[in-house]
């Protein structure tokens, strides 16, 4: 349903130009929900707005590489089309549910907003199906919470309202942008189930942003790593965890602290500074903070390798060598 | 809304007691005798003592003070010395040139300054914004007589199209009544359009890439509607506060725009009576435009609360 090939995407800063989104490719089903996890300042954000064209221009600039959707490219549609597609083919929710809704008006004017830009409906029409929506995403009181306005909610409730205009005109793909950054803990987990009731009942295919390998665990079905604007390593959320292939995931998964882990397991935090994506640094762009760089991991910038079915890394290192390097900086 | 609304109200009342008593204490903390100066210099020190009498000076000054609050508060602001009229009087009689004057101008400030900033905010990439804010700048530094004096000169003398001075009564016909009126307006306007235009423009520019654009964008609206609807319903706010500093400024303008035109309004009053040293006229003016001033910040901030829901609930 959605192909992204060799995808750039540069910003042009006073400071010079960030290249945040340098050669991303990969494919998405229908129904598929992918994870896109990364840490600040990945290009993770700027690949998601990309998508439906969002990020601001200027800075943004879409310089090389295709977004098919359904056989279409979206970099190159006219602005009809891609304002058509916005919201009834692909929506978008975001990272800061305080600040996404529009503080002076009410919550039903900016529900059904979404619902008329797509449908010819009346506005008694419109209601009913915004009522529908709330419901869904679990607000209780609907009727009477259509007349409120954003300040009156909670976060969480926001973020279910977000949920629901992004649901109005039942788009194939839904892009989270960290949807549960900005939340509780509880509150987390109800948007991730909230989530994943949608796909089931809507079969919506979902791009979930995140910098939390915890919140697309139990949700993705692969996970795409990202580091300075490249995908690292691709693979099911399985082999992610379990057959990890890439330093910068297996650091990645070793900074989560664990209620299970051995008391003389010790949390690792990764070294250093993610990279300043003006001036990157020569070879691999991880290895300033890898445990396991070499000196060929300053001349080489190796490209995305198959390490098994479906399995991609982006490392100098082979599954066997990592294997045993691993082995070896835990025993250290 | 209510509560807010009859706090706000309330809220009047204590600042019209200080303006009043700031009102009086001007007038009466000016060295000289008014009776003195009112009399002349050659005025005999009987004719002084007996008007003195009359005008209550021999009393101490919170008595004074007290006397005319008194006077003020059932709606007698005294009498004029010169014409003998009731002060309340001459202010109605002046005040519809101004009031015309006013509103005319308040009227070519919203409809240039706000197409203009939804113009400059939809062009903002282009070479357009930095030559409007340098425009704006031009608008707002130049001094309203001067202005004043060379659209005269232009369109007034050398192509006379427009009256070089004077004003006509709306009840002598709406056209010669807007006619006489359209140059003067004008000028006063400009430096508000400024104002005006500029503070929407920033405020919009500030809008216009908040998180809310964003969710607006993705719903599939069109770019139009985002500007129109979700940047200018915030960016509203912090325009309507300008407003009302925007009304201070019309009031102060008018003094100057109806002496150079020679329009009968409220700012004529009061330059003739300061001439005139026509204390119980000044006095009555001063308050009367300080209580305008006062009534449109309220109405602003009334506004203020129907434009943005966060401080209507805020109860």
């Amino acid at each position: 349903m959605l192909e992204v090939k060799d995808l750039h995407v540069h910003l042009e800063t006073p400071a010079g130009l960030v290249k945040a989104v340098d050669g991303v490719s990969f494919r998405l089903e229908a129904g598929q929900t992918i994870g896109i996890v990364g840490e600040s300042g990945s290009g993770k954000s700027v690949l998601a707005h990309s998508l439906t064209m969002l990020n601001p221009e200027p800075p943004a600039t879409y310089p090389k590489g295709e977004i098919l959707f359904q056989g279409e490219n979206i970099l190159t549609m006219d602005k009809r089309r891609l304002r058509s597609m916005r919201g009834k083919e692909i929506a978008m929710i975001f990272q800061d549910p305080m600040s996404s809704l529009n503080p002076v008006f009410k919550i039903g004017k900016q529900l059904m907003e979404a619902i008329q830009t797509h449908q010819k409906l009346s506005k008694k029409e419109a209601q009913q199906k915004a009522i529908e929506l709330l419901t869904d995403v679990g607000i209780p009181d609907p009727e009477r919470r259509m007349q409120s306005y954003p300040h009156q909610f909670s976060g969480g409730m926001r973020q279910r309202v977000l949920i629901a205009i992004a649901l109005a005109a039942r788009p194939k793909l839904l892009i989270a942008d960290e949807p549960t950054t900005a939340l509780d803990v509880t509150i987390q987990a109800q948007i991730i189930e909230l989530l994943k009731s949608i796909q089931q009942k809507y079969g919506t295919a979902i791009i979930m942003i995140t910098h939390d390998l915890g919140v697309v665990a139990n949700l993705a079905d692969r996970i795409l790593v990202m580091y300075a604007g490249k995908i690292v390593e691709s693979a099911s959320t399985a082999d992610i965890f379990y057959k990890t292939a890439m330093p910068y995931t297996w650091s990645l998964l070793r900074s989560i602290p664990r209620l299970d882990a051995g008391a003389s397991e010790r949390l690792l935090h990764i070294e250093g500074q993610p990279p300043n994506l003006i001036d990157p640094p020569q070879g691999c762009n991880f290895h300033p903070r890898c445990p396991f760089a070499r000196d060929a991991c300053l001349q080489e910038d190796p490209p995305l390798g198959e390490r098994g079915s479906g399995h991609l890394a982006a490392c100098i290192l082979s599954q066997t060598e990592f294997e045993k390097e691993k082995k070896g900086v835990l025993l250290s | 809304m209510l509560g807010y609304t009859i706090r706000r109200c309330l809220s009047v009342v204590p600042v019209m007691f200080v303006v009043s008593i700031i009102v009086f204490l001007l007038v009466h903390l000016t060295p000289g005798n008014p009776a003195h100066i009112i009399l002349g210099e050659d005025a005999s020190p009987e004719a002084v003592a007996q008007l003195e009498e009359q005008l209550g000076l021999n009393d101490p000054w919170y008595i004074q003070f007290f006397d005319w609050l008194k006077q003020v508060v059932t709606g007698d602001l005294g009498t004029s010395v010169f014409s003998a009229q009731p002060v309340t009087e001459l202010i109605f009689a002046n005040f519809g040139p101004t009031f015309s004057l006013m509103i005319l101008s308040l009227l070519f400030i919203m409809v240039i300054s706000i197409p203009l900033a939804i113009l400059i905010v939809s062009l903002r990439k282009t070479i357009l914004d930095p030559l409007f804010t340098s425009a704006s700048l031009l608008g707002v530094s130049i001094p309203e007589f001067w202005l004043a004096i060379l659209l005269v000169l232009g369109l007034g003398v050398s192509i006379p199209i427009f009256p070089v001075a004077g004003y006509m009564p709306l009840a002598e016909g709406f056209g010669s009544w807007l006619y006489h009126l359209l140059l003067p307006a004008f000028v006063l306007a400009i430096v508000e359009i400024g104002i005006i235009s500029r503070m929407l423009r920033d405020s919009m520019l500030d809008s216009v890439n908040q998180d809310y654009t964003k969710t607006a964008r993705a719903k599939g609206v069109r770019e139009r509607d985002v500007l129109m609807k979700h940047v200018f319903a915030n960016a509203l706010i912090p325009t309507t506060t300008v407003l009302s500093a925007t009304v201070a400024g019309l009031l102060g303008g008018t003094v100057i725009i109806e002496t150079l035109f020679t329009i009968p309004g409220i700012g004529q009053l009061l330059i003739d009576s300061i001439h005139r040293r026509d204390y119980p006229v000044i006095q009555g003016v001063v308050l009367f435009i300080a209580a305008i001033y006062v009534l449109v910040n309220l109405m602003v901030d009334l506004l203020y609360a129907f434009l943005d829901p966060r401080i209507r609930y805020d109860e």
